[in-house]
């Protein structure tokens, strides 16, 4: 009989990083589910095509540092990482754009810096950020025209050619976004004129409220299983949400509050992006600072800078600060009276 | 064109004076009041005062160490203390120089107390006043006190004292730090592989 | 039986502590069946430390015949219990035994084999506890040897007599239960809660406590129902709180059920609050009604290697292989044993170690039931961990400085703040074991702490001996500087007595020179200070001069200008004309006498000369007296001629010994030079006799001028006898002619003897 020795607990919960990663990939489906109804295509080939760069750049990498690839593939962060971009970048983007990206991504910001639990810096947003900076154009002229202002939808051997070859599509297929018209048109036309465009659709931004609803639903089914905590999501969307409702007012001055919330990558990020633990806060209440930072960030980037949309760049800003806002704000322990925050003062006995 | 060099140069300069004075205010401000480097040092040193660093005891060492000397010359503290040193001091951990020992397991003096002739030879190299006796007496060693330091066993012209282990049973006793895992191993063990090559 | 019924009973409001987790509870797996009682087995081992503190102090020996009850070990101080035999028998070794630590190592053991009898020894039970005071209770307690039956196994004695006992109001029976799979408190409260609730009035009455409190989880509705009916009529609250792991941690209950914290390194009591287990108020009142020592403990056996899981009342120190085999244990292959439950209890590496008064439980799971962690992955900080943590830690921070080593910053997080419970472990999704890191940090802290406090009692010691051997050191130099100055004294002395014979030796002659010579710095220094006065007086005669110049021009001036004043000046000129005159005089007189004072100091300087020259101005003194005396006969009247001559007679033999005594002199010293002396040596010393003859030549012929001058000038009727004189001089000077030739001849030979013998 051999009896075996080990530190308690004994008994282990059922939560594993891989079943929150995979939950994080599961839920994005509705939101890619709602891409393709309303755009075609090119985020469903993006998502694969980046999943597949993702597993293979990390397979290298891992091969270089020698660890066993089974091991850390199975904890699926570098399919999240090439999901998410798929989701990001524009439909037709070039696959060399989702290539760089993504590569860029796993090697450089995830890899060179420790692997996984080491970046301080969200890969995913690195990867982005990279192609938006060095490819501008091929990163605003190739987002789709939603499919219903289309006469007839581009096909998959459409979307492919474009992708891949980049064929010259009808100018049609391709389009500003909603934000990106608005930013635009605002400097020179009313917003009651603004609004006409058919970008806007009905609601708020066509095809991009649903995309976004979709988003949001499948980040609280995260919230309820506990996969990401609410303070991050909650942040973000007041950060965005104050400043637009008082600096919105006055639609000729900047875009409405709900085109804020529903259009652009807002739910992606909230739910999926600024939620990656490895590079947010990790107290509750760090957490909640992180996602205010993110949400006023990409309010004056998207209303005083030149890209229309900004969370690439809010992300990648806040987790500069994650770590000194942990520091700040460290939560009270039982039995002590304050919670000892701030750096520890050198002192040694 | 001189106009906006002149700017320039004045706009940099105002900046450096600005960031100078409020750098001396800080330094001024907020210095940091310390013991003396020596007191800091001698107080990681482990006391044992074997002179195995090849000074008289450890506050000469530390001495030794504020005056610039290497900081991998105590045995008795091994790793430990040269990280602390190495913190303290904010420069690189070196190895334990071998030429003043090798770290080994914590040890106590014991003298056997029948053949002990009572030479009180002991008593005088003991560096603490670990040893109780008299002359043609039989001597002891203050086990709680003794730091293994070796410096009794050299002089004993009987050779009655034995360096044992110290062992403190339960009390000692503690969890051992988990095992770095295999899978998180593999390459640290053939980077520290390649190390030892 | 649901929660919402039962929560009535309960008048004071609960509250929720942070974090926590739900693991499986398998507590049905045990709980259902009824206490059994497992009987003697065939050896039993006592552990002499079953408790927090000092280890208990022996009390019987090797081969003793002890009976059920007897006190084995005494308690070794206030922190510490006693130990007694829990049934009849002999003691067949007292040595190291394995026991029940999570190192799997030994300590000192009574072994006790039973004798069937299980005889009791006397008891000494009470009816009514009323009827005993507070300290008769405590003591009571006290011989019981009680210690924590919960896990921790803190003496109860210490418990229940707090320093600051008037200051506790509030008594809180732990009966939370929280741990998986352990329910020994719960079937102990289904069928003794009466025990545990007359137990717990003893408390009261013992602490004085006006609210006592009774705290358990809901998931126990048979032990609510049973407390419930124990508790009709009394002034106790049953306060039944929600399940949530660790709320029956001391410090979680505590917050559940008054909202407050116990201070960070305090202990409950100093907050007012006392917190006691279950099977440990049972056992208080069994050692208060019966009499009866801490002997056995209700043990949950469960996991599903077990197949008959229950609870069993089993003796301390029963082995717990024998226990297991009671009740159809089957290992498993990979066999986990763990006594406690599964977040708290530790894992045995042996089966044959014994009971002991904390074990609560023994967890026997199959490799499903409870399957082995993953491998560790990266923490991704998730803050899952934080969420869960019942002290508020950031237990995620707190393992990366544990990992990293970085103890001073794990401290500085309140690492010592964490309880141990395992909800981070439990909730991580990395698989990391969290709390074996912190474990191993405590002890590495304390360890360091240990060492710290070793080196500093070291570093005291050496300097205490640098200052013993510094201060012998001095003691001994002080004793040596002792020594040396006794040794000088001595040989000063002697010193001094024989200078003293040296000088009564001495002839009256050499005190005589001393004499001289002060006398002649004596005068010396009159000289010094007459020459300041010369001074004084020139400057002052100088001074009247100017001032007389000055007037001389002013009466100038007035004899072409002003005739009125001409008569003032003129008169004024003639004053000061006298006072300058005066000065002047004064100063020539001054000076006159300070030459002659200088002649005689010359004189006297001549006189300091080495002994030959002495001799020689001896001669020469003799001599001139003797001229005087001849002078003085040639003067005299011829009836005094007489005398004179015999006089003179007498002083011409002296001047005759003289000279023999500055022959001798010579002699000797030229005698005493050594032949291998430097020649220049004795040429210089020979210079001064040399030099003396010359001078008494140069006086001799200056005299002989004079006296001459003076025959040339005499009446005649002196001539004659000045002419004698004359003569007489004549042959002196050329006798002191001859005397230095003699000399110098002498000295040259002198010279070429000694170069001749130094080149030799």
């Amino acid at each position: 009989m051999a009896l075996i020795s080990i530190s308690s607990p004994h008994s282990k919960g059922p939560q594993r990083t891989s079943i929150m990663m995979r939950w994080v990939i599961a839920m994005t489906i509705p939101g890619l589910i709602a891409q393709t109804i309303f755009f075609g295509w090119g985020n469903l080939h993006n998502v694969l095509w980046c999943s597949i760069v993702a597993l293979a750049s990390e397979a290298v990498i891992l091969k270089i540092r020698k660890r066993p690839l089974g091991f850390y593939l199975n904890d699926y962060s570098a399919l999240v990482t090439g999901v998410l971009l798929g989701l990001a970048l524009p439909p037709f983007a070039p696959w060399w754009v989702s290539l760089i990206s993504t590569a860029f991504a796993i090697i450089f910001a995830k890899h060179l810096y420790g692997g996984m639990g080491y970046n301080p810096f969200n890969p995913a947003m690195v990867g982005y950020a990279l192609v938006l900076v060095s490819f501008p154009v091929a990163m605003t002229t190739n987002w789709a025209t939603p499919l219903s202002l289309l006469e007839h939808a581009p096909s998959i051997t459409d979307t492919f050619a474009k992708i891949w070859s980049e064929t010259a599509l009808p100018d049609a297929f391709t389009g500003a976004t909603p934000l990106d018209t608005y930013k635009h048109e605002i400097a020179h036309s009313l917003s009651d004129e603004v609004l006409q465009s058919p970008v806007f659709g009905r609601f708020y931004a066509l095809g991009w409220e649903w995309v976004n609803l979709a988003f949001l639903a499948g980040g609280l089914v995260l919230l309820a299983l506990k996969v990401i905590p609410w303070q991050t999501p909650a942040g973000v969307l007041l950060g965005l949400a104050i400043p637009a409702l008082i600096l919105g007012w006055d639609a000729d001055q900047s875009a409405p509050f709900m085109l804020h919330m529903l259009a652009g990558a807002t739910m992606l990020s909230a739910f999926f992006i600024a939620t990656d633990p490895v590079t947010s806060c990790t107290t509750a209440r760090g957490r909640l600072i992180f996602g205010l930072g993110v949400g006023v960030f990409t309010y004056i980037i998207r209303r005083y800078g030149s890209y229309p949309d900004a969370f690439a760049f809010a992300v990648l800003l806040m987790n500069f600060t994650a770590p000194l806002i942990d520091v700040y704000t460290q939560p009270r322990t039982y039995g002590h009276t304050k919670a000892q925050r701030g750096p520890k003062a050198k002192e040694r006995h | 064109m001189v106009s906006i060099i002149l700017t320039a140069v004045v706009a940099l300069l105002g900046l450096a004076m600005v960031f100078g004075i409020l750098l001396g205010f800080a330094a001024v401000r907020f210095k940091v009041e310390g013991n003396p480097i020596v007191d800091q040092i001698d107080s990681l040193l482990p006391q044992t005062q074997c002179g195995q660093c090849g000074h008289p005891g450890c506050r000469p060492y530390a001495e030794g160490i504020a005056a610039g000397e290497e900081i991998n010359k105590c045995p008795p503290g091994g790793e430990e203390t040269i990280h602390a040193l190495a913190d303290l001091l904010d420069v690189e951990a070196p190895a334990l120089d071998a030429e003043h020992g090798v770290e080994k397991p914590k040890t106590v003096a014991v003298i056997r107390e029948d053949e002990c002739i009572g030479c009180t030879k002991c008593i005088q190299a003991c560096p603490i006043d670990a040893i109780l006796g008299s002359a043609k007496h039989m001597h002891t060693v203050i086990a709680s006190e003794c730091t293994g330091c070796d410096l009794c066993v050299e002089p004993c012209p009987v050779d009655c004292i034995d360096m044992v282990p110290v062992d403190n049973g339960l009390a000692a006793w503690n969890w051992d730090a988990p095992k770095p895992l295999n899978i998180i191993a593999t390459d640290s063990a053939s980077y520290h592989g390649a190390e030892s090559v | 039986m649901t929660t919402q019924e039962l929560i009535p009973t309960c008048s004071v409001d609960i509250f929720d502590f942070h974090g926590g987790i739900h693991p499986e509870e398998h507590k049905t797996d045990s709980n259902q069946q009824p206490i059994r009682v497992l009987g003697l087995p065939p050896k039993l081992i006592l552990p002499l430390k079953q408790h927090i503190g000092a280890a208990s102090k022996l009390h019987v020996e090797v081969g003793q015949k002890v009976l059920k009850g007897q006190k084995l070990a005494d308690a070794d101080g206030p922190f510490s219990v006693a130990l007694h035999a829990p049934t009849s028998g002999e003691v067949v070794a007292i040595d190291d035994q394995l026991i029940a630590h999570p190192s799997g190592q030994t300590d000192c053991c009574i072994t006790l084999i039973p004798d069937g009898e299980d005889k009791w020894c006397e008891l000494h039970p009470c009816e009514d506890f009323h009827q005993l005071s507070t300290s008769q209770i405590q003591a009571k307690v006290s011989e019981a040897g009680i210690a924590g039956m919960g896990g921790a196994g803190f003496p109860t004695a210490i418990k229940i007599a707090p320093p600051n006992l008037a200051t506790i109001d509030t008594l809180i029976l732990n009966a939370a239960e929280c741990e998986p799979y352990i329910t020994s408190d719960d079937r102990l409260l289904q069928e003794r809660a009466s025990e545990v609730v007359e137990g717990l009035e003893i408390l009261i009455k013992v602490l004085g406590v006006h609210q006592c409190l009774i705290g358990i989880e809901d998931n126990k509705p048979e032990a609510i129902l049973a407390l419930q009916k124990a508790l009709a009529g009394k002034d106790i609250q049953l306060c039944v709180v929600p399940t949530k792991y660790p709320s029956g941690g001391e410090k979680q209950l505590i917050k559940l059920l008054t909202n407050k914290e116990v201070p960070s390194g305090r202990i409950p009591a100093d907050i007012g609050i006392v917190c006691q287990n279950v099977a440990t108020v049972a056992a208080i009142y069994r050692a208060v009604r019966f009499g009866e020592p801490l002997i056995s403990r209700i043990t949950t056996l469960t996991g599903e290697q077990i197949a008959e899981r229950g609870n069993v009342e089993v003796l301390l120190g029963t082995p717990i292989d024998w226990m297991l085999k009671q009740v159809n244990y089957q290992s498993a292959k990979v066999q986990r044993l763990i006594m406690g439950g599964p977040m708290m209890g530790f894992t045995l590496l042996h089966s044959e170690v014994p009971v002991v008064k904390t074990t609560n439980c023994i967890l026997a799971p199959s490799p499903k039931e409870l399957p082995l962690s993953p491998p560790a992955q990266a923490c991704i900080r998730c803050g899952l961990c934080a969420d869960a943590c019942p002290a508020e830690l950031l237990p995620q921070q707190l393992y990366w400085f544990s990992r990293a080593e970085e103890y001073e910053k794990a401290e500085h997080h309140n690492l010592f703040d964490c309880i141990e419970c395992g909800a981070c472990s439990y909730v991580c999704p990395s698989s990391i074991p969290l709390v074996q890191y912190y474990r191993h940090s405590k002890g590495k802290i304390k360890q360091q702490r240990e060492n710290h406090r070793k080196s500093d009692q070291a570093r005291e010691r050496f300097e205490a001996r640098q200052r013993r051997l510094e201060q012998e050191q001095a003691e001994k130099a002080a004793k040596r500087k002792e020594r040396a100055e006794a040794a000088a004294k001595a040989q000063a002395a002697k010193l001094a007595q024989a200078e003293q014979q040296a000088e009564m030796n001495l002839d009256s002659a050499s005190k005589a020179v001393v004499q001289e010579a002060s006398d002649r710095s004596q005068t010396k220094q009159a000289l010094a200070d007459e020459a300041l006065d010369l001074d004084t007086l020139k400057s002052a005669w100088e001074k009247a001069q100017a001032k007389l110049d000055k007037m001389f021009d002013a009466l100038d001036d007035a004899k072409a200008n002003n005739s009125e004043q001409v008569d003032k000046l003129t008169r004024a000129v003639e004053k000061n004309q006298m006072r300058v005159n005066q000065a002047k005089m004064a100063w020539q007189k001054a000076q006159k006498a300070q030459q002659i004072q200088s002649v005689s100091v010359t004189e006297a300087q001549e006189q300091d000369e080495p002994d030959i020259e002495a001799l020689t101005l001896a001669v020469e003194k003799a001599e001139a007296k003797l001229i005087k005396m001849e002078d003085a006969l040639a003067q005299a009247a011829d009836e005094q001629k007489e005398r004179l001559t015999r006089a003179v007679e007498k002083n011409k033999l002296r001047v005759e010994q003289a000279k023999q005594v500055l022959e001798d002199a010579k002699a000797s010293l030229a005698k005493s030079q050594g032949a291998n002396e430097a020649q220049s040596t004795i040429a210089e010393a020979e210079k001064p006799d040399l030099n003396a003859l010359t001078l008494v030549l140069e006086k001799a012929q200056a005299k002989l001028i004079k006296m001459e001058d003076a025959l040339a000038q005499a009446a005649d009727e002196q001539k004659e006898k000045l002419t004698r004189a004359v003569e007489k001089n004549k042959v002196r000077v050329e006798a002191a002619k001859q005397a230095l030739e003699e000399a110098q001849e002498q000295l040259n030979i002198d010279i070429s003897d000694q170069s001749k013998g130094g080149k030799s």
